[in-house]
Formats: C-alpha cells, sequence, structure tokens
C-alpha cells in the first residue's frame, strides 16, 4: 500500500445496473480527489447517482469501471481488486453514518460503540474506555447505557457518529445524515462532522439533497443524472 | 461482546414465552418417551416381582396375561415333583371393575398361596395378608385406605396392606388376595344359582337313557363337587433348583398333555412384542413426528428472528463485521433457546411424571438422546437462519 495525499481517489468511476438495453447508468465517469481533513459535500436530488457514488467508494456496490483507491490502496479498478480484504478495509479505515442511526437496537450507546472496536480485534477494556470517551466528547456521557429507542434522534446520530469514529478511521462516508432529524439537530450534525474532519484528521463525504446543510463545506460537487455537473 | 445474549436480554420476554413454548412441546416429546418405557415396564411388573423361571399355562396358548388359561390348581404338585423345580406355585388374576365412591375403579387382582409366592413385592404401609380370607393389599395407585372395604363377589375384603406400584400390562393398578378368595371371586356362584345347576345338570343326567338309575344316582349325589369346584388357577409359576437347566425341566412339563411350561424370555417376548408393539409404534411415531414439528417451529423461530434482524445484520456487515460474529450470534441464540427450553420440558416432566395416569419412565439415556438431537436440530435449523444472514448486503442498511 503506497503512500498518497489523498484519502480518496476516484478515477473515472461508472456504475451500470442491469445489461443490454435495460442497462441504467447510475453513475459515470466520477473523477475527484478527497484530502485527508477535507470535508466534502455530494450534492443532488433524488435518484441522481449520490449514493451510488457514496457505496462504491464505501467497498459495498462493485463499480463497473475506474479505479477507486482509499488511503493509497487501490481497492477497485475495472471491479474490485481481486483478493483485496474489503470487510478488513470497511472497518479499519472506513467510518459510515446512515441516514437512519441504524444503531443495532438490542444495544446500548456505549455497546454500539464498543462493538465496532470489538470486531477490530480491541479488547474489551480498551473498547470500552475509547466508547467512553467518545461518547463524552460528543455530550452523551449520561446515555452510555440507554438503548437507541430511549435516545432522541439526534442523540441516537451522535452515537452512530461514534461508531463511525470509533476506529479512527481515513474516511467516513456519511449518507443523508441530517435526513431523519429536524433542521436544529441536523445542523448540529454537521457542525459536528466539520469539527471532526478538522480533528481527526478524516477525509469526510456527506452526501445530501438538502442545500442548507452544506453551508462551510471545504468543498461541494453537485450530481446529476449520474454525472458531476460541477464543483463549487 | 456476544451478541445473542444481548438480543436475548433486550427481548427478554420473548426468549422466554418462545421457550416456554418450545419446552412444553420437548416435555410432551420427554413424556412420549416415558410412557414408551412405561408401557415396557408395566408389562413386565408382574412378571418382574413373580421372579418365576417357568410360567405353566394351558397348553396352545400364550397364558396368562395375553390369553386366557385355565389349569387346576393341583397342577403344583406335579410341577414340584419335577427334578430341577425348587417351588411352584399357583397363581389368579383377573381385571375387576367396581364403583367406589361413585366412580369406576379398575384394578388386576392377583390371587395367590399364602405357603407360595407370586405376593406383593413390598408393603409400604401396614401388612401383609395373614387371614386366609378376607385380607388384601391393595397397589398404592388405588389410593385405597388401610381398613377401607370394597366388596369383590358374594363378600367384603379389608385391606391390610399397602404395596408400590404394581400394575398389570394394561396400567391397570394390582390387588393381590389369598388364592382361596380369588378362585372365590372369579369361581364361585350364589346359592340360588348353585341350586339352578344342581336342578338342570340332575334333570339332564336322568334323562341320559345310556346311565344305569345307580349311575344317575351317583352323579346326582356329585353334581355338587362338578359344579362348585373352584378349584381352577390361571397359571403355575416354578423357580428352578441352583444349576437346574431349564431347557429340560421346560421339556419334561411339555410331554404332560394340556400343560404348556413358558419360559420367563418366551413370556417377555409375548408381553412386549406382542400385547404392546402397536401402542409402542404408536408411540414410538408420536415422538418421531413431535421431534419433526420441534424442528419446523425452531427454524421458523430463528429464520423470523433472523429476518427482524436484517438491518442489524447489514449494519454490521457494513461496518466489517466477521461472518463468525453473525453465525454466532444466530447459531448461538438457537442452541440457548433449545437448551433452556429442553431445561423446561425436563423440569415439567420431573414435577408432573408421578401425577400421570399411566407409569412414565423417564431413562437417562432417554434423556441424553433427546438433548443430543434437540441440538442436532438446534444447529441445523439455525442453518436456515445463517443462510439467510450471509446473503444480507451490507448496502440493506442503507436508506430509510
Amino acid at each position: 500500500m503506497g503512500k498518497s495525499m489523498y484519502a480518496i481517489e476516484v478515477e473515472k468511476l461508472t456504475k451500470i445496473y442491469g445489461k443490454g438495453e435495460t442497462a441504467v447508468t447510475a453513475i459515470a465517469d466520477a473523477t475527484f480527489q478527497v484530502k485527508p481533513g477535507e470535508l466534502v459535500a455530494i450534492l443532488g436530488p433524488s435518484g441522481s447517482g449520490k449514493t451510488t457514488l457514496l457505496t462504491s467508494i464505501g467497498l459495498i456496490n462493485e463499480p463497473t469501471h475506474g479505479k477507486v483507491v482509499i488511503d493509497g490502496a487501490v481497492v477497485a479498478d475495472e471491479g474490485w481488486t481481486p483478493g483485496f480484504d474489503l470487510k478488513r478495509m470497511r472497518r479499519e479505515k472506513l467510518g459510515f453514518i446512515f441516514q437512519a442511526h441504524n444503531l443495532i437496537p438490542f444495544l446500548s450507546a456505549i455497546e454500539n460503540v464498543m462493538i465496532a472496536l470489538e470486531i477490530n480485534h480491541l479488547s474489551r477494556p480498551d473498547a470500552k474506555s475509547r466508547a467512553i470517551e467518545l461518547l463524552t466528547s460528543l455530550n452523551l456521557g449520561h446515555r452510555l447505557n440507554s438503548y437507541p429507542s430511549a435516545l432522541s434522534g439526534g442523540e441516537a446520530q451522535r452515537v452512530a457518529i461514534a461508531r463511525a469514529l470509533a476506529n479512527k478511521p481515513k474516511v467516513i462516508l456519511a449518507d443523508e445524515p441530517t435526513a431523519a432529524l429536524d433542521t436544529e439537530n441536523g445542523k448540529n450534525v454537521m457542525d459536528l462532522l466539520k469539527k471532526l474532519a478538522v480533528e481527526n484528521h478524516s477525509a469526510i463525504l456527506v452526501v445530501t439533497h438538502d442545500h442548507r446543510m452544506v453551508e462551510g463545506f471545504d468543498r461541494i460537487f453537485q450530481v446529476s443524472d449520474g454525472r458531476i455537473t460541477r464543483e463549487s | 461482546m456476544n451478541l445473542a445474549i444481548r438480543d436475548i436480554r433486550y427481548h427478554l420476554g420473548r426468549f422466554i414465552l418462545t421457550s416456554i413454548g418450545l419446552g412444553l412441546l420437548l416435555g410432551v416429546v420427554m413424556s412420549m418417551g416415558g410412557i414408551y418405557r412405561g408401557l415396557f415396564a408395566d408389562a413386565l411388573t408382574i412378571l418382574n416381582i413373580t421372579k418365576a423361571d417357568i410360567w405353566v399355562v394351558q397348553q396352545n396358548t400364550n397364558g396368562p396375561f395375553a390369553e386366557n388359561s385355565r389349569i387346576p390348581e393341583d397342577i403344583k404338585y406335579r410341577i414340584k415333583a419335577v427334578p430341577g423345580v425348587a417351588e411352584a406355585s399357583p397363581l389368579s388374576f383377573q381385571t375387576i371393575q367396581i364403583d367406589r365412591m361413585d366412580k369406576p375403579l379398575r384394578f388386576f387382582l392377583i390371587g395367590y398361596d399364602l405357603n407360595g409366592f407370586g405376593g406383593p413385592p413390598v408393603i409400604l404401609a401396614g401388612r401383609d395378608i395373614r387371614q386366609k380370607h378376607y385380607e388384601m393389599v391393595v397397589a398404592k395407585g388405588m389410593n385405597m385406605e388401610i381398613g377401607e372395604k370394597i366388596r369383590l363377589g358374594l363378600h367384603e375384603y379389608s385391606v391390610v396392606g399397602i404395596t408400590g406400584k404394581v400394575v398389570s400390562s394394561s396400567g391397570d393398578p394390582a390387588a393381590f388376595v389369598t388364592l382361596a378368595d380369588a378362585q372365590d371371586i372369579q369361581f364361585k356362584k350364589d346359592n340360588d344359582a348353585i341350586r339352578n345347576d344342581r336342578e338342570r345338570i340332575g334333570a339332564n343326567l336322568s334323562s341320559i337313557q345310556a346311565l344305569s338309575p345307580s349311575q344317575t344316582k351317583f352323579l346326582q349325589q356329585n353334581i355338587a363337587r362338578v359344579t362348585e369346584s373352584t378349584h381352577t388357577v390361571n397359571t403355575v409359576v416354578a423357580r428352578l433348583a441352583p444349576g437346574a437347566n431349564l431347557k429340560d425341566v421346560q421339556e419334561r412339563i411339555s410331554r404332560w398333555n394340556h400343560y404348556r411350561p413358558i419360559s420367563v424370555e418366551e413370556q417377555t417376548r409375548i408381553l412386549t412384542k406382542g400385547m404392546i408393539e402397536k401402542a409402542r409404534m404408536q408411540l414410538g411415531l408420536f415422538r418421531i413426528i413431535l421431534l419433526v414439528i420441534s424442528a419446523v417451529i425452531i427454524s421458523l423461530i430463528i429464520y423470523t428472528s433472523t429476518l427482524d434482524k436484517i438491518k442489524v445484520i447489514a449494519t454490521l456487515k457494513l461496518i466489517g463485521s466477521q461472518n463468525r460474529v453473525i453465525v454466532g450470534m444466530i447459531l448461538q441464540q438457537s442452541l440457548l433457546m433449545g437448551i433452556i427450553a429442553y431445561g423446561i420440558g425436563y423440569g415439567l416432566i420431573l414435577l408432573t411424571y408421578e401425577k400421570f395416569p399411566r407409569r412414565i419412565v423417564l431413562e437417562p439415556f432417554d434423556l441424553q438422546m433427546l438433548f443430543v438431537i434437540v441440538v442436532a436440530i438446534c444447529v441445523i435449523a439455525s442453518f436456515v437462519g445463517i443462510r439467510k444472514a450471509l446473503k444480507v448486503e451490507p448496502a440493506e442498511a442503507l436508506g430509510g
């Protein structure tokens, strides 16, 4: 794995669903790079292909063509790199934040963060202290043992952010992280992501359709009909 | 972190209710096995308590349990005289049903010689029969008390002792009386019937032209001896002397007309293979059906529970969880549910098996085998859920 100045490098990334006459191009020839500590938004209407772009970078959706490099490792080049451990990459280098918080309902807030650490082979005491540290830093120290069902939308999303940050990932991918929140909580989450990008030196890629939420982002890509139409 | 335990802890009520339901089902499977074994135990109880080596019965019959057998009581003297026979004792059996406290009381009456063997194996309360007439020892299962009197045939009998769990091959509790009493109960007629027999047989004798008047008179004078004799038994049981050869003794008795000497092995075969074979097969089939039902139910529960967790599984995959974490969660839950349900079923049967109307015999081997089968079912059933879980795409975690 060579050293790279970019956390994410995407080159001519194309994703086509289906074959022949029924083929649909969800994303076409996307090319961009994101540096560590950079906060980037992918903005576009529903069905524009922004989530497909995110899932291809997140090693969930195999690109049809093009190249994806994460922290210097070529994970896809005209398809997944043969023999590459995608799960390990997701575990160690990527953090995910979802539209719905996607916390595991039968785990408490602290356990939801600890699980991400434990599957990355951190010992239980270390996982616990790291989870407490993260949740406390996100003002959730009083909610450590609360189950997701007892948390407010904003609190649950902050627990999800803590889980995404648990393994100190190089890249954080957020899919509509404010969609299920009211405006105030949505703004708080976005402010938090901006802060984390700087503090943790992580590249943060946020997919959203809400223009109001991308204020203060380093870069914004406009996506329309599967193509990046504008960068600002 | 054990995800299976965490999930169970969170959905504790649902898990407990499911386990109780499954436990009740497994309890039924265990009781079926117990009844299955109980059939054997019941069928062989009298055979075992008698501790006889040979059962002499009426020729060409499989008596005295599988078929009727009637032989004269005095044959016991001939049997005793056979070389190799240490002791012989006559026994009489009959099933009786009377009304007691406005409820039918069905039991198996065993008549035995006070100087022989085949009587109650143990006295739990009261005493053994000491008088020749009108005393009885009853099995615990008859729920009678010492001193209680019941009318059998022409006389009243007092309960003087309580014996253990002695039952007939059909599961009816046993009661013991002296052989003379058992013969009276079975064969003795009331006075009106005896007078009627004398008149009828006497009239028939008078009409037989082939008899001389002196012969007719002699026979009429001895009608009572013929019609009132009760000295018939169902079997004479014999125990062999140490070192005696069973085959030799059987062969010698077989040479006499009208008798069949059945060894205890043959009697066991008659009882288990003949009398209870269909019931045994029926119960065996029920057990298999119930186990299949249990397997289907466990599979459905695990599958449904996996479907409930699709988003959780997708999230785990998305954050890079290894497959073994997901497989472990499903497998451990399935095993825990099976093991807890087994424990509930076992506890239930342990608490209730003595209250079953028929004997339940819980053999450790059967219980261990069932445990292994339950574990195997849980493992196999969890494959359905695991297969589904492994097919879940991490992308399913995305979206609302």
